[in-house]
């Protein structure tokens, strides 16, 4: 039995681990998708978190999550007017939005908590069982115990599944991401859904920020992301550009993650460090295999 | 893709893109404090006071500042006049500070002449070795340096956290660092007086070297070349467009690495967690205002050092977080790379 309580709250671990590094990496498919690499993801991220933790604090967890949004598609917004409005190179806009994020919500930091920081005064999501199935061993507690935050991104899966495969919108992006001339040719609006699909991206970004304050951590700190939008661009790739596919990597590093708590627990010799490093190391490995093997949309970053 | 400008017919227009990208960055900066409530001449008089105010403020914190921002400016440079993007100079920056405590609390008895190159270049060394793995990821599977170098970033501060608690952690056992280096492994002064040291020569003089190697070498031109387009120097030429970049990412990274070794060696004498306040990303802005030639990045290098040491001085005495300042870099590499774009568009027309 005790085997089993350690299993489920691994399992359960996994999935809370994996949940923002989903919802980034669901938009960011939908961004890579419309040929936009966007690393400006991690800066849309911490301004989600930020913003999170102000709109929790004044209008409630849903408030925050509402704000966290808009943040996120703000960001990403500003990345799509340099990047594909102004058309400069994507991977340095991306890594200046990020830049620029990070002081600004550093400061931004100071002026809404003052020099105390945030504390743990923020109102959280709770974790809401679903009644029967949160009872199925291991299952339930990974998957049917979690905060809303998971079953959104559980939803979101299937939301741009269907978007990206069922849908004109869909098509269109697709094909901008293939080859934006012959996208062009067909009559496809290229820099517009280009746009759309990096402020979409730049919203599920701002989702998992919230989900990072509201249902993990519970309170602000700074540079908090800690390079998770760099990790759900890994996970990006090794999904394959496919929302499905992203599910499975990001619970696999999810798992990789939560690794480090059991061993913390059973009281390990092995340095936490190692642990902490794992999930980028894991990242790099499996870029390494995957990349070769598949390739992405053809006019991706040109 | 273009990152920088190219320059154009008038040295003023190229300056006047550089300066305006500045004055923009310290604009934005305001602009934010003013809308933040902080008041605005007392935190610009405080940047300027930390930067300029005094000749310590100059030599002891920007000159010191502007050093291992130029070091790693050069190193971005390098990689990216080949087409290569290096965004993991903090991690080599790290790797090499680690490698210099190591080599500076082992030279024992040797004198500075033999210590320091040991030092300096251990922290070379670690750098390009770090870098080696992008490098072969890039080479063997065909991994963007862009993504690999920046998640070896993480792996580089989980390893100076493992190291400054194990292995180099200093006697006592009971703070995060490691223990300082002897005497003769550290750089000298210049001045007296002054925490300027000996670094800010070698910056001046790697700059120096690279200038003369991009431009009259042949190494160089065909750097230039696959910089240009990988395809067109591969049909022009017999250029080996994967070896030339693999060695200018190696450099690149051995920079960054003698960046880390000149910090902990000139400056902090030990390693500590979070060395670098995100030089590695601060040079990127550098390189970029320096329109990725060495005598820019060496100007650009000390501006920013101003800069960041008038953001330490701002946090002293406005109560202002210095990573405030990351908004004018960003600013300045956005106007950057769009000038860059725009300045493409009119000399080859509209794609």
């Amino acid at each position: 039995m005790i085997e089993l309580a350690l299993i489920s709250g691994f399992a359960a671990a996994s999935v809370r681990v994996a949940t923002p590094l989903l919802l980034a990496a669901i938009g960011e498919t939908i961004t890579e998708k419309s040929g936009v690499l966007n690393l400006g993801i991690e800066g849309a991220m911490l301004a989600g978190a930020l913003a999170a933790a102000v709109g929790a604090i004044s209008l409630g967890p849903l408030g925050g999550v509402a704000f966290a949004v808009a943040a996120g598609m703000a960001t990403s917004a500003i990345f799509a007017a340099v990047a594909v409005g102004a058309r400069a190179d994507q991977i340095i806009t991306g890594t200046a939005v990020t830049l620029g994020m990070t002081g600004l919500t550093g400061l931004g930091a100071r002026l809404a908590f003052g020099d105390a920081g945030a504390g743990l005064t923020i109102p959280t999501l709770p974790v809401l069982p679903i009644p029967g199935l949160a009872a199925i061993p291991v299952i339930g507690p990974a998957f049917f115990s979690q905060s809303v935050m998971s079953y959104v991104a559980f939803a979101a899966i299937a939301w741009a599944t269907w978007l990206l495969f069922r849908t004109r919108w869909g098509l269109e992006v697709r094909a901008a991401g293939e080859s934006a001339a012959a996208a062009r040719a067909m009559g496809v609006p290229v820099t517009r859904r280009r746009v759309v699909a990096t402020v979409i991206g730049g919203a599920f970004a701002g989702l998992a920020g919230a989900t990072l304050v509201l249902s993990q951590v519970g309170t602000f700190t700074e540079k908090m992301t800690a390079g998770r939008g760099f990790i759900a661009i890994a996970i990006v790739v090794l999904g394959r550009w496919h929302p499905i596919g992203a599910g499975l990597a990001a619970l696999l590093f999810g798992a990789a993650t939560a690794l480090q708590y059991t061993f913390q627990a059973s009281g390990s010799a092995v340095p936490y460090q190692l642990f902490q490093a794992l999930p980028y190391l894991l990242a790099l490995a499996v870029l390494a295999v995957a990349v070769g093997r598949e390739k992405g949309p053809a006019g991706l970053a040109k | 893709m273009r990152l920088a400008p190219p320059s154009s017919n008038s040295r003023w227009r190229d300056v006047g893109v550089t300066a305006g990208a500045f004055g923009l960055g310290l604009l934005f900066l305001a602009l934010f404090l003013l809308v933040a409530g902080f008041d605005v001449p007392l935190a610009l008089g405080a940047l300027w006071r930390g930067a300029f105010g005094s000749w310590y403020a100059l030599t002891s914190a920007t000159l010191v500042r502007a050093t291992p921002l130029i070091l790693l400016g050069l190193a971005f440079t390098l990689g990216s006049r080949g087409g290569a993007l290096n965004i993991g100079m903090e991690g080599q920056f790290a790797l090499g500070a680690m490698a210099a405590a190591w080599m500076g609390t082992h030279t024992g008895a040797l004198p500075g002449v033999v210590a320091l190159p040991m030092v300096l270049g251990a922290g070379m060394a670690a750098g390009a070795l770090w870098m080696a793995v992008p490098v072969l990821l890039r080479l063997r599977f065909g991994v963007t340096e862009v993504i690999s170098t920046l998640l070896l970033n993480f792996v580089a501060e989980a390893a100076v956290s493992y190291a400054v608690t194990g292995p180099l952690q200093e006697p006592s056992g009971i703070y995060p660092q490691s223990a300082s280096l002897t005497m003769a492994a550290r750089l000298p002064k210049l001045l007296p007086m002054s925490r300027l040291h000996l670094g800010l020569l070698i910056a001046f003089a790697v700059a120096v070297v690279m200038a003369v190697v991009l431009k009259r070498s042949r190494w160089g031109f065909e750097l230039r070349a696959v910089g240009a387009g990988p395809r067109v120097a591969e049909v022009s030429g017999r250029i080996r467009a994967g070896r030339l970049l693999a060695v200018a990412l190696l450099i690149s990274g051995a920079l960054a690495g003698l960046g880390g070794a000149v910090e902990v060696s000139g400056v902090s004498y030990a390693l500590y967690l979070n060395l670098s306040p995100g030089f590695g990303f601060t040079a990127i802005a550098v390189a970029l205002l320096g329109r990725l030639r060495p005598g820019g990045v060496v100007v650009a290098g000390l501006l920013f050092g101003a800069l960041e040491a008038g953001a330490g001085g701002m946090q002293r005495d406005a109560a202002i977080p210095a990573v405030a300042v990351q908004v004018v870099q960003a600013v300045v590499i956005l106007t950057m790379v769009v000038a860059a774009n725009s300045g493409q568009r009119t000399a080859n027309g509209n794609d």
